[in-house]
């Protein structure tokens, strides 16, 4: 009999045995019988005409079953690839929404978009089949940057999306801020890119598709984050089919980072190509197809000002975005340079204006969505340079300024002028946790020392809040999303006691197997072993939106907290039944229902045993059984915050920046897991560190290619790129989440970018450098030291 | 993947004879770049000519104070060979940067000179050190061997066998490493032997060159500052989204004081 | 073609196509999935699997290169002979939360375990390059090289089942 594991400790988690010992399961692992393999023909031109389409040589082709394209889903009526938000215009227009056929219809608008289904028997007949399917371009002019996209006599993407502008969104009281910069004692300017990025999971996407005929029933196996969104935006908006006949299995799943929360038209093609062809069929995309079809990240161009009076205390904030959305509308795309960015741009600060728009344009290139952080991680980074930027314009220290702005403990809760109301928060306990915690008091010494060897040493600050736990619907619906936000539970106590938890979200790497667990432990007094989590299948899981914007633990945990509730409040019952004792009289404690003052108790096995072995039961007013389920849907955002602090050293002679040392201190809320918290940490921030110093997706300007099409070219962090983190967590309950629970997924990546360019620009403020974009390669940092206005020190 | 032959000889003019019958046929030594490009289906050869069972060309030996490399020698075993360490340090951790360890279980000398990738490290030690490329017809100098990008002087059938380096007085590698592809953006290999100063630079251009202006000042006095001062021409230099050619002709100099530092601690 | 090796400490002959990847051969004939495909340039590492000890990428390795030699993937990692046990580098990654989603888990362990035979007592850096060849996007590496320096002392102290 095994042990209570409750919320607070660090068990090692359930899911590593079967990853050790190479039994996981995932969709690229699965054979079924009958198997067939597809292959995607992509475009190689960012922007063309398709004059036409000559599949004879492919289909003749031994072994080839066959080559669907644009004008098969036409012929078929099927639907556009849906977006799940609508945004509109300060005047209320709503966005531009062009179709987004899953396979091409007349015009392919970026390198990779699917232009045909090639089907045969092996991976290789159909590669090969897909060589021979001739595709008659006419290549048009393209387009792949933001501001080049917005200039006037710009190639179009879509005829009816005058300058390529998908909406011009806006936020904040623009008559306020013009007021406040009017009266500021001095004004910081910036002006950034926010550099496009690839979320890379380490599993490329996959899928299985296969269609029953005896049954009608579809089942589509699909590297997912949220299989319940795939089945329902699938089978009523792309596909038309009746949603009971639609099973959907994400298993386990390589790592996601938002790349897999949106539906792809791999998925609709397949699950639609399965049935015609009446042979499951298998595709798995290789890396340098992920590459161009994967959703990419980030890719903003921002012009910032801060005012601020005499003292530094902040006015107002005036922001402008142009941000690149790519060839199409994804499932969450527009959502995440708006909503996701501008009510972040308050940060930890008393700021009482700002104003921010943001220009959502279409360019010729893979459509951008969420990547871990979505639009929180580009609101951060461009307040926390800003705030660097007006400390060393003004000549305050830069964590004075900070502290000067920063939102005292007790002014919670706080409304910004934003939407949103923070809930809970300590940043400047952040703050001082960090500062000694990266012992900055010593930063003097030991950059002196890197001095000695000719290398410049820098330390860099930031601070952030996030907006997690996605979301209160109501709020949302009004913000423009088009579904739920809620997540669902069900916890199921078997008759001899086990439970089985079936959850909503989505587990792929988090380790909600474990922490999920914990929570019923703690709550039902079960051992922790004998709880398992279910997940990832349509079929077996009721409902939910899955994982993303970390939402799993706060919006998934609560629902499965109140669903745990719900089985003590029945269990209550079915123990004053079986104890003969009022209900009110019923405590309930480490898995024993007792009666008050007396040591009367049933566990809760054997309640479970009564409630399935009927016998003695009060079944006139109770139903038989063990099982509860429960959906929530938060009130409020959850916001987790914290202060990151990085230190790096730059030889000048390369330009190579190093990060010698990394500190985060992190307000989460209720911490169920600390091992996992910290390793969730760890990875967010490595992967702001890659976004700051190493990763760029880079396209040809003339040609529309992606050049960094490749790990060979796009630079993934290896573990010798880095340092020993440093990481705790200071931190204050959420006050409307069940557990005090806010999420830590994202922090990581939310803190990591700024906090390490701030770092490279303070190594090189002797220089004259204010600013330096990500990420800081050494040719770049090389080139700013080059063109310094101040000679390199002969040290 | 596409299909192809495959073809293990166990003797050199075996493995000739199999390369000469089939034009459209490749030999295949650690195969580190040759399957990548074939699984991208970048070539399609309709034979394979696995050198792994060919004996004799594999290993490190010395003699007349040359080492001889074989050809099928992986960069794993010259970065940890007793013999490359104490011989020529500077060779041993030259192969020791090169890709990552599992490459370098597989990857192979002969392989790696034979493909001539204009950011590959060997090509740098065998200029650098001014090496015999010794092949199944016949032996070339190193500087009659590189061509450029991918080029080098192997005819079709032709395979290398073994690669004599003479030893230096001594000699330095420096790389400066590409983050994700851990190829050279630029690496220089600085080797002072009794004939005079060799330098060898790989990854700024399209093939391996040397500089004869940084030679010339190393013979004079061999110490980083001698070269300090000496600019290489941008023109012609690789430029990518990696690295600009200014960039890559700033780093020459760079990479090379380091290898000659490297070489005076290690003489 | 026909080809003779032990996989896994069991004797194997097969017949296949000279185009055929170890991946592929693992993976789509001989059923064991655990060595994981997750690129295509050879830069991942989540194929990385032991031929004749040495750690090599398999998506980057022929079949006919298995003749007469000894392929150890992670499936048949023990930690004694016989046993159901993890291998100590298996369990120290368990005990270090070396792994989040998985995906590199079974190269990155391959990798490891082959970094621990080649030097009993490994510092932070040298476990640091020693994965320059092994991607994880989940974890940060911080708890991977805490655990591959666990999981080398103890491959280390106690015997290892490889």
């Amino acid at each position: 009999m095994g042990n209570v594991i409750g919320i607070g400790a660090s068990p090692r988690r359930k899911e590593d045995q079967r990853f050790l010992t190479g039994r996981g399961n995932y969709v690229s692992d699965i054979k079924r019988p009958g198997m067939a393999a597809g292959v995607f023909l992509r475009s190689p031109h960012a922007h063309a005409l398709i004059r036409g389409i000559d599949k004879q040589a492919a289909l003749e082709m031994p072994g080839v079953i066959a080559v669907l394209t644009g004008e098969d889903v036409a012929a078929d009526g099927l639907g556009s690839l849906p977006c799940g938000w609508g945004i509109t215009d300060a005047r209320g227009v709503p966005m531009k929404e062009p179709p987004f056929p899953m396979l091409a219809q007349g015009k392919v608008r970026f390198v990779g978009d699917m232009v045909a289904f090639v089907i045969a028997e092996t991976v290789e007949d159909a590669s090969t089949a897909a060589e021979l399917v001739k595709v008659d371009y006419e290549v048009l002019p393209s387009v792949v940057g933001v501001l080049d996209a917005v200039r006037p006599g710009a190639p179009k993407l879509f005829d009816d999306v005058p300058n390529n502008i998908c909406c011009d969104w806006e936020l904040g009281d623009k008559a306020a801020v013009d007021t406040a910069f009017r009266k500021a004692a001095h004004v910081a300017r910036l002006s950034l890119v926010n550099n496009r990025l690839i979320g890379n999971p380490m599993e490329p996407r996959a899928a299985i598709a296969e269609y029953n005929p005896g049954t009608g029933q579809h089942t589509l196996w699909t590297t997912s984050q949220f299989p319940h969104v795939v089945r329902f935006l699938m089978s009523a908006l792309v596909l038309k089919l009746p949603e009971h006949k639609v099973r959907v299995v994400a298993p386990d799943v390589g790592g996601g980072f938002g790349v897999k929360q949106f539906h792809y038209g791999e998925e609709a093609v397949i699950t639609w190509a399965a049935k015609r062809v009446m042979r499951p069929v298998k595709w798995v995309a290789s890396r340098s197809e992920c590459y161009v079809s994967d959703r990419h990240g980030r890719d903003h161009v921002t012009e910032a000002e801060l005012a601020l009076d005499e003292k530094g205390k902040f006015l107002a904030l005036r922001v402008k975005t142009l941000a690149n959305m790519g060839g199409y509308l994804s499932t969450f795309g527009p959502n995440i340079p708006t909503n996701l960015y501008g009510p972040l741009l308050s940060g930890v600060y008393t700021t009482p204006a700002i104003y921010c728009n943001v220009k959502v344009v279409f360019t010729n290139t893979v459509p951008v969505d969420a990547y871990r952080g979505a639009g929180r991680p580009e609101a951060t980074f461009v307040l926390e340079r800003i705030v660097d930027v007006a400390a060393s314009d003004m000549g305050i220290d830069r964590v004075e300024l900070r502290r000067r702005n920063m939102i005292p403990k007790e002014a919670y809760p706080y409304q910004t002028p934003v939407l949103v109301q923070y809930d809970s928060g300590d940043p400047i306990g952040c703050l001082d946790g960090a500062l000694a915690a990266a012992d900055v008091k010593w930063f003097g010494t030991r950059k002196a020392a890197s001095a000695r060897s000719g290398k410049f040493r820098g330390l860099g600050f930031s601070t952030y809040v996030e907006a997690c736990g996605l979301a209160p619907s109501r709020f949302a619906g009004r913000l423009g999303a088009r579904g739920g936000l809620y997540e669902s539970a069900t916890v199921r106590v078997h008759p001899a006691g086990q439970v089985t938890v079936l959850i909503g979200t989505h587990n792929h790497g988090q380790g909600h197997e474990t922490t999920f667990a914990q929570i019923v432990s703690e709550k039902l007094g079960v051992a922790f072993e004998n709880v398992d989590i279910v997940f990832g299948d349509t079929d077996r899981v009721q409902f939910g939106m899955g994982t993303y914007g970390s939402r799993s633990l706060v919006v998934g945990g609560a629902a499965l907290s109140k669903a745990a509730d719900k089985v003590i409040v029945k269990g209550k019952k079915i123990a004053a039944h079986l104890l003969e004792a009022s209900e009110a009289d019923i405590h309930f404690e480490a898995g024993k229902f007792s009666v008050a003052g007396t040591d009367r108790a049933k566990t809760l096995g054997e309640i479970a045993v009564a409630a399935y072995v009927p016998h003695n039961y009060p079944l006139e007013v109770l139903e038989p059984g063990l099982e509860e389920q429960a959906y929530y849907d938060p009130v409020n955002f959850t916001y987790p915050g914290g202060c990151h602090i990085a230190e790096v050293e730059i030889d000048p002679e390369t330009g190579a920046v190093t990060l010698v040392d990394y500190t985060a201190v992190d307000d989460v809320g209720t911490v169920i897991n600390p091992m996992i918290v910290e390793g969730q940490l760890h990875g967010g921030i490595v992967q702001g560190v890659g976004q700051a110093l190493y990763e760029n997706a880079v396209y040809d300007e003339s040609s529309g290619q992606l050049m960094s099409g490749s790990l060979m070219d796009y630079c993934m962090p290896r573990a010798d790129h880095l340092p020993m983190m440093k990481v705790a967590t200071h931190s204050t309950l959420c006050t409307h989440t069940p557990m005090g629970v806010k999420g830590c997924g994202e922090v990581g990546t939310i803190g990591s970018p700024a906090a390490v360019i701030n770092a490279v620009v303070d190594a090189l403020a002797h220089l004259g450098v204010t600013h330096v974009d990500m990420p800081a390669t050494p040719n770049r940092i090389w080139r700013l030291i080059q063109n310094a206005s101040l000679p390199i020190a002969a040290e | 993947m596409r299909s192809f032959a495959y073809h293990q000889p166990n003797a050199i003019p075996e493995a000739v004879s199999l390369l000469a019958e089939q034009p459209e046929s490749r030999p295949l030594a650690g195969g580190m770049t040759l399957i990548p490009t074939l699984k991208q289906r970048l070539a399609a050869p309709a034979a394979l000519v696995d050198l792994a069972g060919l004996p004799d060309i594999k290993g490190c030996s010395n003699g007349n104070a040359v080492v001889t490399i074989g050809a099928m020698t992986t960069h794993a075993e010259v970065a940890s060979s007793p013999l490359v360490k104490s011989q020529i340090p500077a060779l041993a951790a030259l192969a020791s940067v090169i890709g990552d360890p599992a490459v370098r279980d597989r990857g192979t000398i002969g392989g790696s000179v034979a493909n001539n990738d204009p950011a590959a490290d060997y090509p740098a030690g065998v200029l650098g050190l001014g090496a015999t490329i010794v092949t199944s017809a016949r032996e070339i100098a190193a500087e009659n061997f590189f061509f450029g990008l991918f080029e080098t002087a192997l005819k079709p059938n032709e395979i290398i066998t073994a690669i004599r380096f003479p030893v230096p007085l001594s000699a330095g590698y420096a790389k400066f490493k590409a983050p994700a592809s851990r190829y050279a953006v630029v690496g220089v290999f600085v080797a002072k032997t009794a004939t005079g100063v060799r330098v060898a630079v790989t990854g700024a251009g399209s093939g391996v060159f040397r500089v004869p202006q940084m030679e010339r000042a190393l013979a004079e006095a061999f110490d980083p500052t001698a070269i300090a001062a000496i600019k290489i021409d941008a023109e012609g230099l690789t430029s990518d989204i990696h690295a600009d050619a200014g960039y890559r002709a700033h780093l020459v100099t760079v990479m090379a004081k380091r290898a000659v530092a490297t070489a005076l601690g290690a003489a | 073609m026909q080809i003779s090796f032990t996989l896994n400490a069991k004797p194997v002959t097969l017949d296949v196509e000279p185009a055929t990847l170890v991946t592929e051969l693992l993976r789509e004939h001989l059923n064991l999935t655990g060595t994981h495909i997750g690129c295509d340039t050879s830069q991942c590492g989540a194929c990385v699997v032991h031929l004749d000890g040495l750690a090599v990428k398999s998506c980057t390795l022929l079949a006919p290169a298995l003749q007469g030699k000894s392929l150890v993937t992670i499936e048949g990692l023990q930690g004694a002979p016989g046993s159901n046990q993890l291998h100590p580098m298996q369990e120290a990654f368990r005990q270090h939360h070396g792994l989040q989603c998985g995906f590199c888990t079974p190269g990155m362990v391959m990798s490891a375990i082959a970094l621990a035979h080649a030097k009993a007592a490994l510092t932070e850096a040298e476990v640091r390059r020693g994965l320059e060849g092994n991607i994880c996007r989940c974890t940060g590496y911080q708890n991977i090289v805490l655990a591959v320096m666990a999981g080398t002392a103890a491959m280390h102290g106690a015997g290892s089942g490889e």
